[in-house]
């Protein structure tokens, strides 16, 4: 970020240089230019003000009232937040959420980092394999999730029947609480993998390639050249796959609405779900507004660890 | 050795890479690699075979993935099972509408951050950056107390309007922009062009790669959005495809055949989108995860 505004200065240096004699028709001709800059940004700041900057303050505002669709707002202070955290189920969804996020998110990125290795190389069928894997990232998860439901169905499904003969049972499928939280966090990593693994493979292609052939003189395995290359090398990319897998981690929702619904039992009920099921179903906006600052807090503490992590390790060639 | 290999061309060296890679290396990563291929395409695999089937055959051979009985009645009957057309349309224009308001307002908003000079530049890049990092969560409420305010439940430019300017996009096409020589514009402003017109005749041709790269994400974007169709439409003949199509699976006793022949059309534009621009596309996203 900080490397992209450093680019301004240039810009206001141009002003400078002008010569002291023709200041007032370079004032005139700047403030017209300016009102042309405004013209263009115009559409875009009207619809930032109305449906972002006045929506976070109206939301921040939302979560110390008690509001619904209909009916007056009260004022409850941190009334909402107070009934939120006494509240088990949305203690249950915290936490869901958060082994959500730690089991998708490294799973999705590992397994991106380990297909853009193995479609980095010069193979036959390469642009095929990388097709099929990304192929999910543009198809709808809402609607994908509907297939994935049927495909695992105890019943009719062709997952458990073909893993039956290996000795595999999923019993109730996803009745069992637990079967359904490992489904829905399947379905999370196979929509994304393939959308990482685009990125870290145009991480791969500014890797130098004499590092490796230096690499292969010295006699370092592939692993080595791995470890030693390729993983410190791709650390700007890792930051970037990182931080956004785990944005999106935490926000999961379509899966879950198609699949389960939050449940059975709440069992795969995310925080993103508590949202919309408090907010839009039970139309208690106060509550779910204080739910979307809890969410949003763990993305911004997520952003800032994340950032100081990788930031240690900024690679620039 | 080492004296050898730096005398190597580098087409020998290639081809060396090639042969060291040993026999039985290969063998496991094909068989990996067609492995998780194929897991990753099991659902659209099953998708297409379900929705070619009758239903009876469907829940009689659970195992097959190749279908055995064939029918295009699912395709048929779609269309009255639920208000498939509808959907359809609704998708199409909140898409496709999304996808043109939006290309338009960022690349302005991008140009002036590219091109222009104006007071208060620096906070609103910031404000752009800040945004791109707040989860769309949060201001779901307010903006549908917003929309509801102005009586836009249930309409286009209730669905449109408030996506009709994107964060990721203006810092996308800032960043293609800057990219562009400038003596471009400056040949054009000394022939008298005016700023709009520079813009429009000469910056937007150039970035052409980028427009589409950005187009076929807002409109992936949109066509396979659930949340924020799902609350924005609350009468049946105005929701999209994806969430038509949840509300489907999830009250119906359900029709498999029937509902994966939906879920396949729904799926075909992107994936013929997909096909056609293959190589572009995974490029573009490629790009996006630079500065």
């Amino acid at each position: 970020m900080t490397r992209v505004l450093g680019r301004e200065p240039a810009l206001y240096a141009k002003t400078r240089a002008v010569p002291p004699g023709r200041r007032t028709r370079w004032h005139s001709l700047r403030r017209s230019r300016s009102l042309r800059a405004y013209a263009f940004i115009a559409p875009s700041v009207l619809i930032m003000g109305v449906f972002m900057l006045w929506p976070l303050i109206s939301s921040a505002r939302l979560s110390f009232y008690q509001s619904s669709e209909f009916g007056p707002e009260t004022f409850v202070g941190l009334g909402n937040y107070r009934q939120m955290f006494g509240d088990p189920i949305f203690r249950g969804d915290l936490i869901r959420t958060i082994v959500y996020a730690l089991v998708v998110t490294p799973t999705t990125v590992g397994l991106a980092l380990l297909f853009a290795v193995m479609l980095n190389r010069r193979l036959r069928g390469r642009s095929f394999f990388r097709a099929a894997i990304f192929l999910p990232a543009v198809l709808s998860l809402g609607v994908m999730a509907i297939a994935w439901e049927y495909l695992l169905d105890p019943n009719i499904g062709l997952v458990p029947q073909w893993l039956a003969p290996l000795g595999v049972s999923v019993g109730i499928g996803q009745a069992d609480p637990t079967i359904a939280f490992i489904y829905v966090c399947i379905v999370g990593v196979w929509k994304n993998v393939g959308f990482y693994m685009v990125m870290y493979l145009a991480g791969l292609a500014t890797v130098p390639q004499d590092l490796y052939d230096a690499a292969r003189v010295d006699g370092a395995s592939k692993f080595r050249q791995f470890r030693s290359i390729t993983w410190p090398l791709l650390s700007n990319t890792s930051a970037f796959v990182f931080i956004m897998a785990t944005i999106a981690s935490v926000q999961a929702f379509d899966q879950i609405y198609s699949m389960t619904r939050g449940g059975p039992y709440f069992s795969t009920e995310t925080l993103a779900y508590l949202l919309y099921r408090k907010g839009f179903q039970d139309l208690d906006f106060g509550y779910a507004s204080a739910v979307a600052w809890v969410l949003t807090a763990i993305v911004f503490a997520v952003a800032l660890v994340q950032q100081a992590f990788f930031s240690r390790r900024e690679v620039r060639y | 050795m080492s004296g050898d290999e730096a005398r190597m061309t580098v087409q020998l060296r290639r081809r060396e890479r090639l042969a060291m890679t040993r026999l039985p290396g290969r063998v496991l990563l094909y068989a990996s690699l067609s492995v998780s291929a194929f897991i990753i395409l099991l659902p659209v695999l099953w998708m297409l075979s379900a929705s070619v089937r009758p239903e009876g055959n469907i829940i009689s051979h659970p195992a097959d993935l190749i279908p055995t009985a064939f029918t295009f009645d699912n395709f048929r009957e779609i269309w009255s099972a639920i208000p498939f057309l509808d959907e359809l349309r609704n998708s199409v224009i909140f898409a496709g509408g999304v996808t043109c308001v939006s290309l338009l307002f960022d690349s302005m908003t991008a140009y002036a951050l590219a091109r222009l000079d104006f007071p208060g530049k620096r906070v609103f890049f910031l404000l752009v950056l800040l945004f791109l990092m707040i989860p769309p969560q949060i201001t779901l409420i307010p903006v549908y107390q917003i929309v509801a305010k102005l009586g836009l439940v249930n309409t286009f430019p209730g669905m449109i309007i408030p996506r009709a300017t994107n964060m990721f996009g203006i810092f996308f096409l800032r960043q293609f922009f800057l990219g562009i020589p400038e003596d471009l514009s400056q040949a054009a402003r000394i022939d008298g062009a005016g700023e709009f017109r520079i813009y429009w005749k000469v910056i937007l041709p150039l970035a052409r790669p980028a427009l589409l790269t950005l187009g076929l994400f807002h409109f992936m974007y949109n066509w396979n959005d659930l949340l924020w169709p799902l609350i924005i439409t609350t009468s049946n003949n105005m929701a999209t495809l994806p969430a038509g199509l949840s509300e489907f699976a999830g009250t119906h006793v359900v029709q498999y055949g029937l509902l994966m022949a939906g879920a396949t059309m729904a799926m075909l534009p992107m994936l013929v989108a997909f096909l056609a621009v293959q190589r572009k596309f995974i490029q573009g996203i490629a790009t996006t995860g630079f500065k």
